[in-house]
């Protein structure tokens, strides 16, 4: 009996110490991002600017939506949600969300196929596949905003060469084909991430599944579909939330490659321009808090779909 | 059965491919760097200059040297204080049995989806209120929101798969948790540590939108901030070959990191998405 009630000190000791060790992580969490996010819904029922955070007066939804009377009958609605900028941005994120991943998982597959088969040279075309990932987006926009150049470019200078098209285009410049660069910076820079994640799928594929395939004289197309595909689609769903995820909340590529057209605006950028160069913190605050809401959404129904296992109790 | 030679060829055609489109755009920024003045405005497939002048006056001008001493010492300090950080708390999530274990960890995983741009206006205030605007701790101190939740997981994931006996001898021997962890964890954890750190100091060095809002003179900049900001009088004096030269230089450690390390920062990234 003596030994029961040392052990159940000990253990109630060690859930003490549990917590003590967890008390740094979680502090320094919570003041960086709870505590933040907290604010950040907070301002956006507020009054805030930006030289006057503290002195931020509750003004409820008005940021969100106003209906303003103009005292003979006729009126009109102010706020986020009825303006046609703000919309145009969410419109250009989900465009570009949805395109940049089609594609990346596209390609992704294929990087991942050609890099699951044994032919030699493999670990340097998969050093040379990790290079685009390694580069800072910085970087990679202002390289590419180079290569895009109108004048001086050797993007339009390959086309030209190759007949593709007949005169120069101002990639970045041009409303029409603004988003296009944006598309193809991003997809160049991410795909190799989607290869990776489609590629550790890949090798969790038992071997001997496809010898008895081969045996059977199964057709590789027809293996692809029926065999891999399906043994791979968990990969490949984790692979596609994370960057639905992270291209929903772009900005780096777009503030740098195109500032400033209505053509690529996205959420994050909406909000950033209206948080720190329009002097509206209040109201910048509320797109933030929108864009908050849609991701988190996404993220609690993948979860749920999911059904992670986060106990590790299985193991 | 043999592939056909057809199907060779096609297989590292497709090979060829990959290889030029990933590697095409460094190497052309490499080429324009050590290319000045007219050569600049030629559109040149092949090396044709080897002109330094570029990188000479990029590192002349004093600023940009202290720019990437600032990179080194905000992405160098967040991997030390998030991997002590989450070293600790990784043993408690893994080692100890308690109430709310799974949610907390649920909790911690759900910060890294946040957007950063949600937490701008209250990181903004924050950072005020600590007297930290313009220093580059607010990055040490804002970086953790994406590090953090990142390093604890991994790190949580290994150390549970470490058999239970390892520290079972420690604990009889009567040993402290913070003894156990230093003396029992540690040696065994360094292959999680390195892919982790390396992750998290690759994070740290591109990180931009932080960056950009939470300094706001030239000489606390980080590089990707001063290579986004480097810009000409018009568009037409956009110094084209001084901005290649920077960017070569902050990208070449990157590339040789990846390189020398690349097993691991392959078997880092897919621990994240994989094992959930």
């Amino acid at each position: 009996m003596a030994g029961k009630t040392a052990q159940s000190r000990l253990s109630r000791n060690r859930t003490r110490s549990a917590w003590l060790f967890l008390a740094p992580m979680l502090v320094t969490l919570f003041v960086v991002a709870a505590w933040p996010l907290g604010r950040t819904v907070w301002f956006s029922f507020t009054d805030a600017s930006l030289d006057l955070i503290s002195q931020a007066r509750w003004v409820g939804i008005r940021n969100y939506l106003e209906w303003v009377d103009w005292g003979d009958g006729t009126g009109q609605y102010y706020g986020l949600l009825a303006d046609p900028r703000w919309w145009r941005s969410v419109w250009n994120t989900v465009r570009f969300a949805v395109v940049s991943v089609s594609f990346e998982t596209l390609f992704g597959l294929v990087i991942a196929l050609v890099l699951n088969q044994s032919f030699r040279g493999r670990g340097l075309v998969r050093a040379a596949v990790l290079i685009p990932w390694a580069i800072p987006t910085i970087v990679s926009a202002k390289m590419w905003a180079w290569m895009m150049h109108d004048q001086f470019g050797i993007l339009n200078d390959m086309f030209m060469r190759l007949g593709l098209i007949s005169e120069p285009v101002a990639w970045t410049a041009s409303p029409d084909t603004a988003m296009i660069a944006i598309l193809i910076v991003d997809i160049w820079k991410t795909t190799p991430f989607m290869a990776l994640l489609i590629l550790a799928g890949l090798q969790m594929v038992p071997q001997d599944i496809y010898e008895a395939a081969k045996l059977d004289g199964v057709p590789p197309t027809r293996v692809f579909r029926k065999i891999t595909l399906p043994l791979i689609m968990p990969a490949v769903l984790v692979a596609v939330v994370f960057r639905a995820l992270d291209a929903l909340r772009v900005f780096d590529i777009v503030y740098v490659l195109t500032p400033n057209t209505d053509a690529t605006r996205t959420m994050s950028v909406y909000a950033r321009e209206n948080l720190f160069d329009f002097d509206q913190f209040a109201y910048g605050s509320a797109a933030s808090t929108l864009l908050f809401l849609v991701i988190a959404l996404i993220t609690i129904s993948f979860i749920l779909a999911t059904r992670m296992d986060l106990e590790g109790n299985t193991t | 059965m043999k592939p056909g030679i057809w199907q060779r060829i096609g297989f590292y055609a497709i090979v060829i491919v990959i290889v030029t489109q990933a590697v095409f755009p460094f190497y052309y920024a490499i080429l324009t760097s050590l290319e000045d003045g007219q050569a600049l405005f030629e559109v040149n497939y092949l090396p044709k200059a080897l002109n330094l002048t570029n990188y000479r006056a990029m590192l002349a001008e004093g600023v940009f040297g202290k720019q990437m001493l600032n990179s080194v010492f905000v992405a160098s300090v967040v991997v030390v204080v998030s991997l002590f950080l989450a070293v600790t708390a990784a043993f408690a999530l893994s080692r100890i049995r308690f109430r709310g274990r799974g949610l907390l960890l649920l909790t911690v995983l759900s910060v890294s989806m946040f957007p950063q741009i949600a937490v701008l206006s209250g990181l903004f205030e924050v950072i005020r209120f600590f007297g930290l605007f313009n220093s580059l701790w607010s990055l040490v101190f804002s970086y953790m929101i994406f590090t953090l939740p990142f390093t604890v997981w991994v790190l949580t994931t290994f150390m549970r798969n470490l058999p239970v006996e390892i520290e079972e001898a420690a604990i009889m021997d009567g040993a402290s948790s913070l003894t156990i962890i230093r003396r029992v964890f540690l040696p065994l954890m360094w292959p999680a540590m390195v892919t982790t750190g390396l992750l998290a100091f690759i994070h740290a060095w591109n990180e931009f939108l932080f960056a950009l809002t939470f300094t706001s003179t030239d000489s606390q900049r980080t590089v990707p901030v001063a290579i986004a900001l480097v810009s000409g009088r018009s568009e037409f004096e956009i110094p084209w070959g001084n901005i290649m030269a920077a960017s070569v230089i902050v990208t070449l450690p990157l590339v040789a990191l990846v390189l020398i390390f690349q097993r691991r920062i392959v078997s880092g990234l897919t621990a994240g998405a994989v094992k959930g």
